[in-house]
Formats: structure tokens, C-alpha cells, sequence
């Protein structure tokens, strides 16, 4: 799919290029392609060539001015090096010198297995992608208790109640250190907008333990914005919180889908 | 019971579970009916799915038995649903590949192989559960050594590791086999005809006899 964009990227330098550089995840990727756009045999690639077109590759990822990554500068290094062995006239080397039966002989010949092995993987890839992959091609009925289940098997647990929460709500107050100066802040802070926070983060991953919605250093107010994010969505059944045991760890999840929720957001909440 | 009572209690005890149902945990539900009869118990459901054409098939996936819808009911299934499918980035794919044949890796084996940093690529593999830590490598640095997860083998639809499609010996790019010591795979080299090179002037055939080490063309072809 990647090459199908990448045929004229040669002549058209100056447009809209900077998209199509992206779909090369690296220098033997880049390679790859150019030994495919060249009808190149790849045990015999014409080092000179392929240099050439790489090195103009590079100088029109820095015209564009993207940054160009460690990875693809050393590999340009690398085809110098072996364009510049090349040159030189084929030496009696010894064949102990890396110890690995010959591979020396031609100078290209670790390129080319690191770029074969490379395109192994890729197609490989190519063809884990073809099978009947799991909620794309075939599925399986779902059960909202799996999640319940993955991760932490301390849950046995039911419904936390709002007692559960605040409970949990207090340890986390405490365990904030005392602020001794004051921020004041002139910063509106939204309801709303926490709770979209926690519904995205929630669809993200799934399920959040309680403690998980606030970090060391969120600042007390917002910890409290949070907490009534977190009841508004409860009211709403936006969410469920689950409970292990007593004081047990409480963990939220959120039985709708994420674009029903956000329209059931969207509605009800102002 | 009879033989097809047994069978229908193996068939709600897949119906009703949240993860493929292995053998073992029939076996441990029935009690007194045989493993080897389990065994062909399954096989007859799955052809009874097969020959009455039904929505669902028995799949044998991650070690155990779930019932799965067919492929070709996908579009209709995606229409009930209104989910879009999270798709794995190509990046993610070739490294998941890449993990999933040579594990147990380290990164910086995966690197060796990408030719780019793959930290972030396994990060977000590790989150989506497609990937875990086997462990640490006993070396400097104690690298983390990864594998993939039961949750990788459920997404591709694999009985197990070795269910995995064949790696593909060197096709495509219109290449020749390789003439000379770097081949990858001893039988390639063998079944098809070598070509002479212009630049070594090494006889191919002695070359592949007695530089082609056994062990190489093993470790490669999996």
C-alpha cells in the first residue's frame, strides 16, 4: 500500500511530501522500496545506485525539514562504506576475521541479510494481517465479567457503593501533602471536561482502579472536580464501580461504548 | 448418557464460558467421560457446525474451544455492533511478527531487525495485552525479555505458537537464491537450481556443501 504512494515521490519534491515520508518506518524499509521501485535483484544490488537514491532521500527529508532519525544516517554511512569497498580492488581477505563463514567475501553481503531477514518480517506481517482476526473478521460473544476478571483476581467483589467511594475518596485527600502555599488560579476548570477525561481514559483501557484517576501531584481542587466527575457519571450510568472486599481496591468501568457515550454525554450534560 | 447428550453438555460448557474452554477443563467439569472421548466429541460438533452451515463455528484457538462467527458474516456482525475495530499500525504488526516467531526477544534484537527504535512499538503492544514479559535476560543491562500473551493468540485466531503461518523462505523482489555463504536456508539453497555470480567466481554447489553449517538453515526456518 505504502509504495503505491511513494512511485512519483521523485518528482513531485516539493508537494505535500511530508505525509508520504512517513510511511517509511526505517532505512531497510526505505531500501526495500528502492530495490522494488528499481527491479533491483537484491543479491546483487548496484551499490552506487541504490546510494545515490538513498543519500537524495535524506537530503529531501532535510529540505522538508523533518527531522531525520539516527537510524537513517547510519545506514548511509553504511552504504558509503560499502560503496567505498567496492572500489577497492577485491583484497585476499582472510576468511577468520569475523568467523562467520565468509560473510566478509562480499562487501554488501551483512545488507543483504539484514535487508532479507527484514522483509521476511514484513511479510510475515503482511500475512498475520490475512487471518480471521478477532473483532475484525470473527467474534466471539462478549462478557462484561471478563474484565472483571483480567488483571486482578482479587475481584469477587459486587457494586462499590457510594460510601465504598467516599471512603476511597478520603485516602486519597490524605495522602496529598498539605499545601503550604496557595496557587491561585485563575483557570476555570469544568466539570465536563473531567468527565470526558475519565470516559476517554476509561475506553482507552477498559477499566481504572480509583486510584488511578488521580496522580501525586494533582492539585486538591481537581482531585475534588474528579471525584464529582466521577459521581455525575455514576448517576448517569456512564460507569460501574466495582469493589474487592471492604476497602478493597475500586475499580471503575464503563459498560457503553464510546460513541454512544459520548452522545449521551453530550445530551445530558451541559 | 448417551454419546449426544455428552456432546450438548460440551456445547453449552463452551456457550457459557468467557475464554476458550481447554480440555482439561472439560475433562474436570465431566468427570467421568475420557479425554479421548472429549476429544472426538469436539471434532463431531465441529463438523456439525460445518455440515449444517451454522452462524457459528467451533474454532480450536489459544489451547481451547470457543465458538466463533465466520468471516464471511463479519459485515453484518460490524453493522449490529457500530465498532470499529482497533487495527494494528503496520509498525505494530511487523514487530508483533517479529516477537512472535523469535521470542523469547529482547528489544535489541527487534531493533537488529526493524533497523529503528521499537521501544514505543512495544510499548503500546505490552498495553494492548498482545505482548508480555517472559522475563530478564541474564546479561548487562538485564534486558526484558518478551513473548507473546493468550490475548495474541485469541486476536489471530492461533491454536497455539506453533499454528503459526510458515516464515516465508525468500520470495519476491524477483530474487535469485543465494549463490553464496549467506544464504538463510540450506534446503532453499538445495532445491532450487544455484545461479553463478558475477562477482565470486565460488563454485555454488561446493560452496553451499561446505559452508552451509546444519544448525543455520534449522534455526531460520521455522
Amino acid at each position: 500500500m505504502e509504495s503505491k504512494h511513494l512511485t512519483n515521490d521523485f518528482e513531485h519534491q516539493e508537494s505535500s511530501l511530508n505525509v508520504r515520508l512517513e510511511v517509511f518506518e526505517g532505512p531497510l524499509d526505505l531500501l526495500l522500496h528502492l530495490i522494488k521501485k528499481n527491479e533491483i535483484d537484491i543479491y546483487n544490488i548496484p551499490i552506487t545506485v541504490i546510494t545515490q537514491q538513498y543519500l537524495q532521500y535524506l537530503e529531501m527529508m532535510k529540505n522538508l525539514n523533518l527531522d531525520v532519525a539516527g537510524e537513517f544516517l547510519l545506514m548511509a554511512a553504511t552504504l558509503l562504506y560499502i560503496k567505498s569497498k567496492m572500489l577497492l580492488p577485491p583484497a585476499e581477505e582472510e576468511p577468520a576475521e569475523e568467523g562467520e563463514e565468509g560473510i566478509e567475501e562480499d562487501p554488501r553481503a551483512e545488507l543483504v541479510r539484514r535487508l532479507l531477514e527484514y522483509q521476511r518480517f514484513q511479510e510475515a506481517a503482511r500475512d498475520l494481517s490475512k487471518e480471521p482476526l478477532l473483532d475484525r473478521d470473527v467474534f466471539v460473544r462478549k462478557f462484561f465479567e471478563k474484565n472483571l476478571l483480567e488483571g486482578a483476581e482479587e475481584f469477587l467483589a459486587g457494586e462499590a457503593t457510594l460510601f465504598d467511594l467516599l471512603e476511597a475518596m478520603k485516602k486519597v485527600l490524605q495522602g496529598i501533602p498539605p499545601e503550604e502555599f496557595q496557587e491561585i488560579s485563575l483557570e476555570q476548570m469544568n466539570i465536563k471536561e473531567k468527565i470526558i477525561q475519565i470516559m476517554d481514559r476509561l475506553w482507552e483501557t477498559e477499566s481504572l482502579t480509583f486510584a488511578e484517576l488521580f496522580t501525586a501531584s494533582t492539585p486538591r481542587p481537581e482531585i475534588l472536580l474528579l471525584f464529582l466527575a466521577l459521581l455525575e457519571l455514576l448517576r448517569l450510568r456512564l460507569i460501574k464501580v466495582y469493589q474487592s472486599g471492604s476497602f478493597g481496591p475500586i475499580r471503575i468501568f464503563s459498560p457503553i461504548e464510546k460513541e454512544e457515550g459520548h452522545k449521551r454525554i453530550e445530551e445530558r450534560i451541559l | 448418557m448417551e454419546d449426544f447428550q455428552w456432546k450438548a453438555v460440551i456445547e453449552s460448557l463452551i456457550f457459557v464460558s468467557e475464554s476458550p474452554l481447554s480440555l482439561d477443563q472439560i475433562k474436570e467439569v465431566l468427570g467421568e467421560v475420557s479425554k479421548k472421548e472429549i476429544q472426538r466429541l469436539l471434532s463431531e460438533l465441529q463438523e456439525d457446525c460445518e455440515r449444517t452451515q451454522r452462524g457459528v463455528t467451533l474454532v480450536e484457538v489459544a489451547e481451547g474451544f470457543q465458538f466463533r462467527t465466520r468471516p464471511q458474516h463479519a459485515e453484518w456482525i460490524k453493522k449490529l455492533k457500530k465498532t470499529k475495530p482497533v487495527a494494528l499500525s503496520r509498525p505494530a504488526l511487523e514487530t508483533l511478527a517479529i516477537v512472535a516467531y523469535k521470542q523469547p526477544i529482547v528489544r535489541a534484537d527487534v531493533e537488529k531487525i526493524r533497523g529503528v527504535d521499537s521501544g514505543g512499538v512495544l510499548r503500546t503492544l505490552l498495553e494492548r495485552k498482545l505482548i508480555r514479559i517472559l522475563g530478564k535476560k541474564d546479561v548487562p543491562g538485564k534486558p526484558l525479555v518478551y513473548g507473546t500473551s493468550k490475548q495474541f493468540l485469541e486476536m489471530f485466531g492461533l491454536k497455539d505458537l506453533s499454528s503459526l503461518p510458515t516464515l516465508k523462505d525468500l520470495e519476491g523482489l524477483g530474487a535469485r537464491p543465494p549463490e553464496e555463504a549467506f544464504s538463510f536456508s540450506g534446503n532453499e539453497l538445495n532445491k532450487q537450481e544455484p545461479a553463478a555470480t558475477q562477482e565470486s567466481g565460488i563454485l555454488p554447489g561446493k560452496e553451499a556443501e561446505t559452508d552451509e553449517p546444519p544448525a543455520e538453515g534449522a534455526k531460520d526456518s521455522f
